[in-house]
This record gives structure tokens, C-alpha cells and sequence, in this order.
């Protein structure tokens, strides 16, 4: 019966939808746009700063890794072309038998996996009990959460979504990563707001229920002069301070740089194989620009002799 | 046109063939030999332009397919292994997703220059026909592969499809549920989209091969409008004239094509649709891919109920009428002359409607409230107005330009226009 009323409820709103009711949207919600960043990748000849690939995947597992997973990312991709700790030859030491540009074989990437900081559920063994072992290359990112139900019990019911594919599943990509990331403020003077809910004006939501009383005539409209903040709240507490994470490089270690490496670290993880995409798109381009050019030029010789 | 057949078969196993299944004849009599009118300009070459979109989506379909599973809770993480490891996945999908846009774009330029040319006319209304009915399969097969993602606009997009065939009356649920397989979008919803998707291009193919066959019939329209006369004068055969400038043509296309596939392959998206579908969240706003927006305009038109019919029934019927309206357009349209080229009062009516039709396009893609209602009202009249009361009114009153005697003739009065123009004014 429970399955009946939640198609009903389904076809409901669909049909009010269609019935050209109000969308969510219509009924307002407001954030400010996403601050344009000039970003590596960016453009048809980008690519990914490794450096800041590495920087990010330190941050993610230092920081986001603790509520989000990314689960369609596994550890050998990490060591793949393209990817933070591709390595074209073998460090010294290692044995010559060994192709380290070989995902699976890459020390880097086998040591990031054994040492990662949750482990992987394997098993039945042979007793039939599921048992906990390192991570190898071949495995997919273990995230913080057992089941969806875990990761709400402990995130006062909020989900945190896995971040595999965040930057291409949100209006402004990478640039609103960045921003949502860098954009936390102190909840403006006109709103309430939950204790276990934060104010980020880069957040897409609707604060006009969100007025103090004050605020609000008796029509539940908000009085004049009074304009509703823009943006939303969410349950994530700002991530980010500065100095909490130790680089190994000399770049700064502000909120500002750990966003914006984090960010090209999940735009990697999103689309991890751009830079093979753009340089064959390169390739094609040059190619079918000399084939347009003979077609061209072999049309026009066809076609010398008939007025047309 | 019809024409008698040139073809000789040269080799023993061409002879052999040609007189058991002259298939080889038919080939080079429809695409060697065949008397094509020597004035088509660049709107012609998007016939051949759609050939290709077609066995591209065929050729990245069935390679996906290979690697595509199915199931709600498989589906999504599917085309993830798809763009993450299969070898090129990620360049089979993104022209697959591409290419629907594309195949879109070429298709209503394609149907603008036939509405401009007056190519629905006598004699060639089954090709006009045909190619409705290939539009519809087409926006069926678009449909069905953008849910096969199964992100979140690809669901709740199914759920407000399925959804419309609920508003017809008496037998709306139960057609619904046919399509469901079920009481929601759901598994079986995903399965059945699945085998429809796969089945349908073909369908198209069939159909396509028919409208070339149809078009064949009474040969191609072209610009003047004016019927072939004299076959030496009027036409070059098909090869190598129009290979090479439909060649050159596609090439272009595919330049398009290749720098939203490899440099930008998600512009025409949506980003909800790299979230998985969730039954229990519904996205902020739901809207269609691009190349329905004009349609999702014109369905949610109709705000008000027009007598016993619910607005929503009547936003349906609108919908769907639009698209019914061209089968019968050939009947409509009273003009004897075709191309817009001679009808200079029609070309403005024309111009409008293009213009109609982008802003329904846009409007789509806004929120159903307040002027955007208003103004997808006074679009959604427009076009219907221009099928059901301009066309046929000025058939009658408007008085058409000369036409040209032949394509010949009319060939050589565009050159001396053209070199007349290029020439310095003579010295008062």
C-alpha cells in the first residue's frame, strides 16, 4: 500500500507540474553566483596541475573524506594517465622488473592504498565473517559510511553526498565548489537559524521562513525594507581553516588554496580523463580542418565548369 | 527523378547480380547517376548531414549498449564504468550524447528549409509525411535514451512524460501503466525504455529509407521552386557534384560536433543528471534536453480549461497537435507557388515563426509563471495561427513575385544579379 501512495504522490506532483503550477523554483530561492576562477584545466589546451591534483587529494582525505565518500573512484585511478600520482618511470629502488606507469604497480599509489585511512570490507572468509584488510590499488575508495542510514545517523540526519561527480552535478562546477568551500559567513542579523545548520550565500535555498518574527508583518511577508538574505543554509560546518593541513610543497596553506586544490582534485575525480579527451580533441580538430580545406577546394574544382 | 537507368555492369559478378537483385542499379541510379537540380544551396545538405548523425548514434549505440546494464540500481554507475573504464568509453558516450543534440539541430534546420521551400507541396508530400513520422520517432528515441541514464532529470523527466498520458480520458491510467510496467517509473519502466531505445533508430532507418525513396519519386525541390524542365540544362548527376559539397558540408558539422564533444561535452546537459535518480527527491526544476523545450513550452501554455477540457488535457493535446498539425500541411498551405524566395510577404510570416519557435525553445526552459506563461501563450498561438490561418489565407491573397522559367534560367539571372552587384556603379 505504502508502494500505491508513493506513486500517487509521484504522479501528483508531476501533474502539478505540469499543470503549469509553480515550480520550486518559481516559488523563489536565490544564490549568489559562483566567483569566476581562472582554473588549469579550464579552456581547450587545460590540463591538470598535478601538484595541485596530489595538494587535493591530501586535503580530501584529510577533511572531506571524514563525512563524503567517492565512491567511483578507485585508488589505481590515482595512478592512471592523467591522474595525481601518474608515474611515467619508476622511482629509484624499485625493481626493474616493475612498470610503474602501470597503475596497479605504482608504489605511490600502493602505499596510499594500504595506509588510507578507512579500510576495505572483504570477505565471506572462510568461516563465513566479513573481516577488514588494507586497501590495494584494484579497490574502489573506501568512504566513511557503512549505508546511507549511518551516514545520516551521524550527520543529524543530513546526507553527505559522495563527491565523485559533485563538480559536474552542480549549476557552476568547479567555480561553486570553490566558492560554497571559501563562502562561509556569519548568518545575517535577519535570520534564524538551526544550530546544526550553517549560512553560505553560494548555497542554493529559500530563507524567507527563515526571517525573525520581527521581520515579518502579519501577512507573513517581510517588512519593507527587509529583503530576504540571499542564498541557503546547510548542514556542513565550514571545512576549512587555515594551517589545519600540512603541505609538503611551500604553497600556502590558506582556505583559499586548500578550495581551490581540493576542487581541481574533485574536477579530476569527476572527469578524470580530460587531458586524453582534449588532446585528441586537438588532433580531430587539426584533422578535420584539412579535411574540410581538400573538400572545400575539391568542391570548388567539381563544380568550375556548371553555373550554379 | 525518374529516370531511365545508365548503369552498366561491368564486372561478370555485376552482371550476374543485375539481373537476379539489381541492387547495385539501384544504388548508382539514386546516388551515382541520379539528376540532381544544380542550383541546391547549403540548406540542402542536411539531408546527408542526418544520414550520418543517424549511424553515428547507431554505431556509439550499440557499442554502449555492450557495456550498459539495465537496472535502477545498476544503471547509473554503468555509464560512470563506462566513462571511467572502458577503453574510449568516455568518447563513445560523450559523441552518443552529443550526437542527440546534433542529429536535433540538423534535423530542424532541415524542416525550416522545407517549410521555406514549400517542399511539402505537390508532388512531394510523402516525403514531408515521412519525414513527421521520423521527427516523432526521433523525439520518442531521445526520450527514452535520456532516461536510460538514469540520473535525477532523467527520472523525474520520464515521470512527467509517462505522467501526460495520464491526462487522456477514459483510458489515460491504464496506458500509463502499460508504459510503467508498474504504478511508478521504475525497473520496469528502465527495461522496456531500454529495448525501445535500441529498437526505434531502427525504425528510423526504415523510415528514412523511405522518404529517399519518396523524394526520389518526383526528384529534389530546390531553391526557385520551379520543377525540372530539361535534364541536361537543369541538372548535374548526384555524383560527384553533391557528394562533394554535401562532403564538404558534413565536415563542417563535424567540426561543430567535435568541439562540444571534446571541449565542452556537457554544455547541452543538465548537471541534476549526474545525480543518481532518487524517487524521494525531486529536483529544483524539471526540464527536457534543449530540443524539447519548444514542446515543454507549449504544453505548459495552457493554464486555463477550454470548456470541458482540463488545462491539463488541453496543455497535452496542444502539445501534440503541434506536431500533428504538419502532417497535414501539405493541405493547408493554398500557395501553388513553393519557394518563399517568390512570396516576400509569406518570408516575413516565415521569419516570425522561426522567431516563435526559438522563444518557445528558451521560454521551455523557464519557469511556468508570470510574463514567461504569457509569452509561451501568445508563441503557442503564433504557430498554430501560422499553419491554420496565415498559410492557407495567403495562398490566396498574396501576390507571388515572377517566377523563373527554369532552374537554368534562374541560375543564370542570380549570376548576373551577383556580377552586376560586384560591378562599380557607371559614372553618372
Amino acid at each position: 500500500m505504502k508502494f500505491i501512495a508513493i506513486a500517487r504522490t509521484l504522479a501528483f506532483a508531476a501533474a502539478a507540474l505540469i499543470a503549469g503550477a509553480a515550480s520550486a523554483e518559481a516559488s523563489g530561492g536565490t544564490a549568489k553566483h559562483p566567483e569566476h576562477q581562472h582554473w588549469h584545466f579550464s579552456g581547450p589546451f587545460g590540463t591538470y596541475d598535478k601538484d595541485a591534483l596530489q595538494r587535493g587529494f591530501q586535503v580530501y582525505e584529510a577533511v572531506c573524506a571524514n563525512c563524503h565518500g567517492l565512491e567511483l573512484v578507485a585508488f589505481r585511478n590515482l595512478g592512471q594517465k592523467g591522474g595525481p600520482f601518474y608515474l611515467e618511470s619508476c622511482p629509484a629502488g624499485v625493481p626493474d622488473n616493475i612498470d610503474c606507469s602501470n597503475p596497479n604497480d605504482n608504489p605511490i599509489v600502493k602505499a596510499i592504498a594500504a595506509n588510507y585511512k578507512y579500510k576495505v570490507v572483504d570477505g565471506p572468509d572462510d568461516s563465513g565473517d566479513m573481516f577488514d584488510r588494507e586497501a590495494l590499488p584494484s579497490d574502489r575508495i573506501p568512504g566513511p559510511y557503512a549505508n546511507e542510514q549511518m551516514a545520516r545517523a551521524a550527520n543529524n540526519n543530513a546526507l553527505p553526498p559522495d563527491l565523485s561527480l559533485i563538480t559536474k552535478a552542480r549549476h557552476g562546477g568547479a567555480d561553486y565548489i570553490y566558492s560554497l568551500l571559501v563562502g562561509f559567513e556569519e548568518a545575517p542579523s535577519t535570520i534564524n537559524i538551526a544550530p546544526t545548520q550553517h549560512y553560505n550565500p553560494y548555497f542554493h535555498g529559500d530563507l524567507s521562513q527563515n526571517l525573525k518574527p520581527e521581520f515579518i508583518d502579519e501577512h507573513g511577508h517581510p517588512r519593507e525594507g527587509i529583503e530576504v538574505p540571499v542564498g541557503g543554509v546547510l548542514a556542513m560546518a565550514p571545512p576549512l581553516s587555515d594551517g589545519m593541513i600540512e603541505y609538503g610543497d611551500d604553497s600556502p596553506q590558506t582556505v583559499e588554496q586548500y578550495a581551490r586544490d581540493v576542487t581541481e582534485f574533485l574536477m579530476w575525480a569527476a572527469e578524470p580523463k580530460m587531458e586524453a579527451r582534449k588532446s585528441l580533441g586537438v588532433m580531430s580538430m587539426i584533422y578535420l580542418f584539412i579535411l574540410a580545406a581538400i573538400l572545400y577546394w575539391s568542391y570548388r574544382k567539381v563544380w568550375s565548369k556548371v553555373d550554379h | 527523378m525518374s529516370h531511365p537507368s545508365t548503369y552498366k555492369p561491368g564486372t561478370g559478378i555485376e552482371k550476374w547480380l543485375d539481373k537476379r537483385l539489381p541492387i547495385i542499379r539501384m544504388g548508382y541510379d539514386s546516388f551515382v547517376d541520379f539528376p540532381t537540380p544544380k542550383n541546391l544551396n547549403y540548406w540542402w545538405t542536411f539531408g546527408g548531414i542526418l544520414a550520418v548523425c543517424l549511424v553515428i548514434q547507431i554505431i556509439t549505440g550499440i557499442i554502449l549498449a555492450m557495456h550498459y546494464t539495465p537496472h535502477t540500481s545498476m544503471a547509473f554507475d554503468s555509464v560512470e564504468h563506462i566513462m571511467r573504464d572502458v577503453n574510449y568509453g568516455w568518447l563513445i558516450r560523450y559523441v552518443h550524447s552529443n550526437g542527440a543534440s546534433m542529429f536535433f539541430l540538423a534535423v530542424y534546420i532541415h524542416m525550416f528549409r522545407g517549410l521555406y521551400y514549400g517542399s511539402y507541396k505537390e508532388p512531394r508530400e510523402m516525403p514531408w509525411i515521412l519525414g513527421v513520422v521520423i521527427f516523432l520517432l526521433m523525439m520518442a528515441t531521445a526520450f527514452f535514451g535520456y532516461v536510460l541514464v538514469w540520473g535525477q532529470m532523467s527520472f523525474w523527466g520520464a515521470t512527467v512524460i509517462t505522467n501526460l498520458f495520464g491526462a487522456i480520458p477514459l483510458i489515460g491510467d491504464d496506458i500509463r501503466t502499460l508504459l510503467w510496467g508498474g504504478f511508478s517509473v521504475d525497473n520496469p519502466t528502465l527495461n522496456r525504455f531500454f529495448s525501445l531505445h535500441y529498437l526505434l533508430p531502427f525504425a528510423i532507418f526504415g523510415v528514412v529509407g523511405l522518404h529517399i525513396w519518396a523524394f526520389h519519386i518526383p526528384g529534389n525541390n530546390n531553391p526557385s521552386g520551379v520543377e525540372i524542365k530539361d535534364v541536361k540544362k537543369d541538372t548535374v548527376p548526384f555524383h560527384p557534384y553533391y557528394t562533394v559539397k554535401d562532403g564538404f558540408a558534413i565536415v563542417v558539422f563535424l567540426i561543430l560536433f567535435a568541439a562540444f564533444v571534446f571541449f565542452n561535452p556537457n554544455a547541452l546537459g543538465h548537471a541534476d543528471n549526474y545525480i543518481e535518480a532518487n524517487p524521494l527527491v525531486t529536483p529544483p526544476s524539471i526540464v527536457p534536453e534543449w530540443y524539447l523545450l519548444p514542446f515543454y513550452a507549449m504544453l505548459r501554455a495552457i493554464t486555463f480549461d477550454i470548456f470541458f477540457i482540463p488545462a491539463k488535457l488541453g496543455g497535452v493535446i496542444t502539445m501534440f497537435s503541434s506536431i500533428l498539425v504538419l502532417f497535414v500541411l501539405p493541405w493547408l498551405d493554398t500557395s501553388k507557388v513553393r519557394s518563399m524566395r517568390y512570396r516576400p510577404i509569406a518570408r516575413m510570416w516565415f521569419i516570425l515563426f522561426v522567431i516563435a519557435c526559438i522563444a518557445l525553445g528558451y521560454l521551455g526552459g523557464k519557469p511556468a509563471e508570470g510574463n514567461y506563461v504569457l509569452f509561451a501563450q501568445i508563441a503557442t498561438a503564433y504557430y498554430f495561427a501560422f499553419f491554420l490561418i496565415i498559410l492557407p489565407l495567403l495562398g490566396l491573397l498574396e501576390t507571388p513575385k515572377p517566377l523563373p522559367k527554369s532552374i537554368a534560367e534562374s541560375v543564370l539571372k542570380n549570376k548576373a544579379d551577383a556580377s552586376a552587384g560586384a560591378q562599380p556603379a557607371p559614372a553618372e
